[in-house]
């Protein structure tokens, strides 16, 4: 493992010109993530991002193109080219604050619904790839049944009943329906950074899985929690409410928001379930309560046909 | 026509289809012959059609969910949601997923 090093010394380099590299850094920067589809690192007011192996260097600048085209909504690079760093490909931001995760009743859900809104009211470049979010459901899927060939479990049969019922575009199958809109494509709470920290305004971050697609997607992960009874319904109404107070185009502007959010909010439900199960099952423990409610809304999906979807995303 | 009791011109005016004369400058108030007695009837009418006391304020309307949410999930509100003043507040694993992929 060399990546964390030479990620490091990159990012040093560009945050202090004419730095050397052998005393500590008096900034006290440090990898503030790393994991098996990135590893990021700060030095001062610089971030630099390995991306996932295999990542398309012609994709990923259009991306980059892309948030640079939106600094209003998303955090923009600091060079529009990818650089290579072995076989991965490193891109540098400036540093945000991001969302304080001990304290998630403060997140910011009326300015993550507004820049939601804000994207996918934006003009997608031209030759923007489709949006990744259900390649992810399928990505975890692929891994849950991975982790099901040497240990079986009971909740695996739902969880993979309601993937199975699900459109083929939400699996990745078939293309997006609908006009092609800007989405982000991964919408969480660790997507979201204040800049400049700590106190500016909110912008989104991680590029990885931007692209066109159906909006309704990006809102299907807090939808999803709200369905399955973890967000609590005052969170949820204030970010769609936001959402649509922003002229979000995903939803209706007033009414049930849910025939749009039903499949897009399943796919999220079966993706989190599938990831769950197949962590816990790598360590070898019992799914947790919150885990259960997951594969409890999955087991539920089985006797309800989905929702008929509106003519623009159906 | 002049007020009886100050002298200045009065307005007529129509309420509720009831003729009216006001003074412009004292704001007496003349009826003619039957007219209060309209006014009584109308003001009746008007206690009448009020409904009823309103029923204790309702809680606010939880937003929509899909039928295949939690069997509290948006319907009953209270005891929903994992943080908070009620539920799991800290959960782990909740709080892992609401800032991961």
């Amino acid at each position: 493992m060399t990546l964390l090093p030479a990620l490091t010394a990159k990012v040093r380099a560009a945050a202090h010109p004419g730095s050397t590299g052998d005393a500590p850094c008096p900034c006290g920067g440090g990898a503030l993530a790393e994991r098996p589809d990135a590893t990021v690192v700060r030095h001062a007011d610089t971030v630099a991002k390995a991306h996932a192996p295999g990542t398309d260097p012609a994709e990923l600048s259009l991306r980059l193109a892309m948030a640079a085209r939106l600094p209003d909504a998303l955090l923009p690079p600091l060079d529009l080219a990818p650089a290579p760093l072995g076989d991965r490909l490193v891109t540098f931001w400036p540093y945000g604050a991001p969302v304080d995760p001990d304290t998630p009743e403060a997140a910011p859900w009326e300015a993550t619904g507004a820049l939601l809104a804000h994207l996918h009211r934006a003009a997608p470049l031209d030759g923007l790839p489709p949006m990744r979010g259900p390649a992810k459901a399928a990505r975890a899927i692929s891994r849950l049944r991975t982790a099901l060939r040497g240990a079986p479990h009971p909740a695996a049969g739902p969880v993979l009943q309601a993937w199975a019922a699900l459109p083929a575009w939400a699996r990745a199958e078939a293309p997006m329906p609908g006009t092609p809109t800007l989405c982000h494509g991964d919408l969480h709470l660790g997507q979201l950074v204040r800049h400049p920290a700590p106190d500016g305004p909110w912008r989104l971050i991680d590029v990885d899985d931007l692209g066109v697609g159906v909006p309704a997607w990006d809102l299907a992960r807090p939808a999803a929690w709200y369905a399955c009874g973890l967000l609590p319904p005052d969170e949820w109404t204030r970010f769609l409410g936001a959402y649509q107070r922003a002229g979000g185009p995903a939803v209706p502007m007033a009414g049930d928001p849910w025939p749009v959010l039903d499949v897009p909010a399943r796919a999220l439900t079966v993706q989190t379930a599938a990831l769950a199960l197949a962590k816990a099952l790598a360590a070898g423990r019992e799914l947790d309560e919150v885990e259960q409610q997951l594969v409890g809304a999955c087991v539920r999906m089985a006797p309800i046909p989905h929702q008929l979807v509106s003519e623009h995303t159906g | 026509m002049q007020c009886p009791k100050c002298h200045a011109p009065m307005h007529t005016y129509n309420r509720n289809g009831v003729q009216i004369e006001q003074c412009s400058g004292c704001r007496g108030i003349f009826l003619d012959y039957g007219e209060l007695e309209a006014l009584t009837q109308l003001e009746a009418q008007w206690s009448k059609s009020v409904p009823p006391a309103p029923p204790a304020p309702q809680a606010y309307p939880a937003p929509p969910a899909p039928a295949w949410g939690a069997p509290h999930g948006g319907h009953h509100g209270g005891g929903h949601g994992q943080y908070g003043h009620h539920g799991h507040h800290g959960h782990k694993s909740w709080a892992h997923m609401l800032f991961s992929s």
